[in-house]
């Protein structure tokens, strides 16, 4: 493949998916400068490495170095902050029933819902996007994000209870049982 | 099914991803139960409160812009038959099974002078597996693999376990192929052993390309980051074919 080749192929896999990679950056790096930064590098990796995709699924191939990039960023840039050690000792989030005597309807005001997910440890946070909002099966998360199945999906539920509980917090302050 | 089995399944169930057979269970007790009733409708709500447009950001248009500057924009005006070829070529891989992609890959791009080395492959594969001569060094951690090279080659070959991936690495041999001396590493599946023989590429980087089966042993060759790889397994195509994908999505070799 040569240059001009490569180039025609990076525009047609893996630019339509800028949205993607920047929504992930943007919801893992918290804040606009640094998401763009991450973004773009990552755009850019993807070029150079273009030769390693495998011509299967370009969003997740192209999510993947944002998530690699972002990991990277993050321990030369942010050096203090401390990942999460998760394990289910630490991070026991109750039983999620609250007893209420019927179901919550949708958040709608999208501003305590970002909130709420900021809030989120970052290895809840990403597969809370990679799922809910790029809708990638429980496999393809685990590819992607390099973890077992069985993380991803006790990640997943404990991400929601996490969610829920804040929600709720929100919308029934009064409420804090 | 009572509430203890009932509560870790509500979670794949609303994505999707609970097998067949427990969702009918699932579905009644559901019904019967108010509190994992609840509990369901509640995801359902946090699922729609998560997907809502609002929460998705786009990408600004300067960054998209910034990205455009910083690569490469060669004189473009592409010959017609390049761009005709490159379309077809694209209806057929997104259309076709993968394998007919990879089959009519063979054929467009192989040349046929590739088949020797195939069969050298195939050749070394059947001595590692009937001598006593698999391994030279026995060890499952790429940490101890990788450093074994030192000194035998003069390169450096990408050591990677898959073990989550379920090709777990059971260790590492020097053999000889197409008159050098060259990395292997192998892999299992089960019962099945997978060799990888890794030396610097001569040519650009390729896509994994499938060669004709040999002797009922499947071959695969792709060049990724100044290296060339041969595969080789009495696994199905389809099965190397993901060993191929994880090896390269493990960790890509940083420059």
């Amino acid at each position: 493949m040569d240059e001009r080749e490569r180039l025609e192929l990076y525009e047609q896999k893996v630019l339509p998916h800028l949205d993607a990679a920047y929504n992930l950056a943007r919801w893992l790096a918290d804040n606009d400068h640094d998401a763009q930064d991450v973004a773009q590098e990552a755009s850019l990796r993807a070029f150079r490495f273009f030769g390693s995709f495998r011509g299967e699924n370009a969003r997740a191939w192209l999510l993947s170095i944002v998530r690699n990039t972002f990991y990277t960023w993050l321990r030369k840039n942010r050096p203090a902050e401390k990942l999460v050690e998760i394990d289910d000792e630490t991070l026991a989030v109750e039983d999620g029933s609250t007893g209420a005597e019927s179901a919550n309807a949708p958040f709608a005001d999208a501003e305590a819902v970002r909130h709420a997910i900021a809030g989120l440890p970052v290895e809840f946070r990403e597969i809370v996007i990679l799922r809910e909002m790029e809708g990638f099966s429980y496999k393809e998360i685990a590819d992607l994000a390099e973890v077992p199945i069985g993380t991803v999906m006790s990640r997943l539920a404990r991400a929601r209870k996490l969610l829920q509980k804040s929600l709720t917090r929100e919308f029934n302050p009064g409420d804090q049982r | 099914m009572n509430c203890q089995q009932a509560k870790p399944l509500i979670d794949p169930y609303a994505d999707g991803e609970l097998e067949a057979a427990a969702i009918l269970e699932l579905e009644q007790h559901l019904q019967s139960c108010s509190a994992c009733g609840i509990a369901w409708r509640n995801l359902r709500s946090l699922k729609k409160t998560l997907k809502q447009d609002a929460l998705y950001f786009t990408a600004p248009h300067e960054l998209r812009q910034r990205i455009k500057s910083e690569l490469p924009s060669p004189a473009r005006g592409v010959p017609p038959w390049r761009a005709w070829n490159w379309n077809w070529l694209t209806t057929v891989m997104t259309g076709a099974t993968a394998s007919l992609a990879l089959l009519l890959a063979v054929i467009l791009t192989r040349p046929s002078s590739e088949q020797p080395l195939a069969q050298e492959i195939v050749s070394s594969h059947v001595r590692s597996l009937m001598a006593s001569h698999m391994l030279d060094v026995v060890s499952t951690d790429q940490h101890t693999v990788k450093p074994w090279f030192n000194g035998k080659l003069d390169f450096s070959p990408p050591v990677k376990n898959l073990v989550e991936q379920e090709f777990p690495l059971i260790g590492g041999r020097l053999d000889y192929i197409g008159g050098h001396s060259v990395a292997a590493l192998i892999f299992q599946r089960h019962k099945h052993i997978i060799n990888l023989f890794i030396w610097p590429a001569k040519e650009n980087d390729s896509k994994p390309a499938a060669s004709a089966p040999l002797q009922g042993y499947h071959v695969i060759h792709w060049s990724d980051a100044g290296m060339t790889f041969w595969t080789v397994s009495d696994l199905n195509e389809k099965e190397l074919m993901e060993f191929v994908r994880d090896f390269a999505a493990a960790g890509p070799v940083k420059p």
